[in-house]
């Protein structure tokens, strides 16, 4: 007998009956599991975001730099990344990353393994190269899984946003890059001191686009393992006989993909607040149409 | 003290090793009553939960449940991120080519098909099976249309609402839904497919595939697994 860990009443919910059932119903420890997993989303979006907007600077600086092999790759990462389809990107590599980093560790702790790393379809190595341990604990696990996850998002999004700062970056009038060097500011002062400040105003309408796709592509968690709102709802919703569970219930999944549908379509209502507002700060003294209209409306 | 650090790594890295050998991390769907399903509180529960748990008591290691879509099922445990998979997964020649399958814990057992209404065209209809199953496999063999989907409750599902004739599943699965489910009542035939649930392990694993296969004999033999056989699958589970 599983019983709510809220309401003491809930130890025989088949006599129970409308609120007091429900109550109960929505307390288990399986709904909990589905609460939580509403933290792990948002929590991968607020690592996600700043992870892949670093990617994407990265990217971005590399691609216009003046060395060409820095050049090469930052182009070379834009075009792979953003041309490879997403869901192969998230079947693939994340398998073959965990690979490569238990490979690393397989080369670095284990000298003397004579047999080979892979035999037949198997991926073998040692114990102690083994990522997590297999002793490790489940959380280990969970949380490892999760750090593939955040890994792979910021690979992916800092792609399409290194393409997005590449032309923001662009978009800054080159009469001020021009000014600066005539101040006599060096490529490395210019690039932080006028080019950076400037090209945010260009490139937010493109992240606020990227940060929106990124709000829902969260469910592709689930292809990573990890246990996310969508697979809760999935599970949760299915039918249930009594006797695999003291909470029976039809098909529901429509109440529950129903109760997502709100919780994205809030979630990215607050976000096209937040953004907006973001903008107008971004535009202030700038010398867009935006930043004239703003000193227009001031004066 | 860098003598200190080393030797405490040492220890720790040697515990590790020690311990690796004993913690086997079981890989199941968790989808799939009565075989394995996720309880009120969200646990593994079910026959190979019941199973699997006397099986590492009697192989003598200690066991962690893992989760895991049976879409990657096998993927995921060639590449070691589990040990073994126990999850209602029948040994077919096709599979075994990729894993390593141990002997079965059920006889082979009939697959069903379940549906509205008596008259539902098993042959020429649209019939729903869980993606990667032997039974999708079979659907096609029949020349029915196969209407996949990735979890055993989606295809009930898809029959309730009309979308699919019948849905085809290991038959342990469908009684529970049939007797649950008013409209829902077998058609046509049982069909037997497959040679009966097993263990799958990686093909580099011998050592751990033995000690389960041990265990299971044991089982077999004291009457305990015919004992779980009749309390998850029911009287008319076939047993050994």
């Amino acid at each position: 007998m599983t019983r709510s860990v809220i309401f003491g009443y809930c130890a025989n919910p088949e006599t129970l009956e409308g609120i007091a059932w429900l109550s109960c119903f929505l307390t288990t420890g399986k709904h909990m599991s589905f609460y939580v997993s509403f933290g792990t989303v948002l929590l991968l979006l607020a690592i996600t975001a700043p992870t892949a907007l670093l990617f994407g600077f990265g990217g971005a600086s590399a691609a216009r730099s003046r060395i060409a092999p820095l050049s090469w790759f930052g182009r070379g990462y834009i075009a792979v990344v953003r041309g490879v389809p997403d869901i192969a990107f998230f079947l693939f590599f994340v398998i073959a990353l965990d690979q490569g980093f238990e490979w690393l560790r397989h080369q670095a702790l284990c000298p003397d393994w004579d047999e080979p790393i892979r035999q037949g379809n198997d991926f073998v190595v040692c114990a102690a190269a083994k990522l997590p341990l297999s002793t490790a604990d489940q959380w280990v696990h969970e949380v490892y899984g999760f750090f593939l996850a955040v890994l792979t998002f910021a690979i992916v999004f800092g792609a399409f946003a290194a393409n997005v700062l590449f032309g923001a970056m662009r978009a800054v009038p080159h009469a001020q890059l021009e000014t600066a060097a005539a101040y006599g500011m060096t490529p490395r002062q210019t690039f932080w001191r006028v080019l950076v400040p400037q090209m945010w105003v260009y490139a937010l309408p493109g992240l606020s686009n990227l940060w929106m796709v990124l709000i829902k592509a969260t469910p592709l968690l689930f292809l990573l393992g990890v246990e996310d709102i969508v697979f809760w709802a999935r599970e949760l919703g299915g039918s249930k006989t009594a006797r695999f569970t003291d909470y029976p219930h039809g098909d529901w999944r429509m109440w529950y993909f129903l109760g997502l549908l709100v919780f994205y379509l809030a979630f990215t209502r607050v976000s096209e607040i937040v953004l907006d507002r973001l903008m107008k700060r971004l535009t202030r003294g700038q010398a867009t149409a935006g930043g004239e209209a703003q000193r227009k409306a001031a004066a | 003290m860098k003598n200190l650090l080393i030797g405490t790594a040492a220890l720790a890295m040697m515990a590790g090793a020690a311990f690796a050998e004993t913690t086997v991390r079981l890989g199941t769907e968790g989808a799939y009553p009565p075989y394995n399903f996720l309880n009120d509180a969200g646990e593994v529960d079910g026959f190979e939960r019941e199973l699997g748990d006397e099986l590492c008591k009697r192989a003598e290691v200690t066991c962690e449940w893992v989760t895991n879509d049976w879409d990657s099922i096998i993927p995921n445990l060639v590449s070691s991120n589990y040990d073994a998979i126990i999850a209602g997964m029948s040994i077919t020649a096709e599979r075994a080519e990729v894993v390593d399958f141990s002997q079965n814990y059920t006889p082979p057992s009939p697959s069903a098909y379940a549906a509205m209404s008596d008259d539902a065209d098993l042959k020429g209809g649209i019939i729903a099976a869980q993606t990667g199953t032997i039974q999708a496999n079979h659907v096609v063999d029949t020349g029915a249309t196969l209407l996949e989907f990735p979890t055993p409750d989606e295809t009930i599902a898809a029959v309730k609402s009309g979308e699919a004739d019948a849905v085809i599943a290991d038959k342990d699965y469908l009684i529970p839904e049939v007797e649950a489910a008013a409209e829902l009542k077998f058609v046509g035939e049982d069909v037997p497919l497959g040679g009966g649930i097993g263990m799958a392990f990686r093909k580099s694993d011998p050592e751990l595939r033995g000690k389960f296969d041990a265990a299971i004999a044991s089982m077999k033999e004291d009457g305990t697994l015919n004992e779980m056989i009749i309390k998850w699958l029911g009287e008319e589970s076939p047993r050994f």
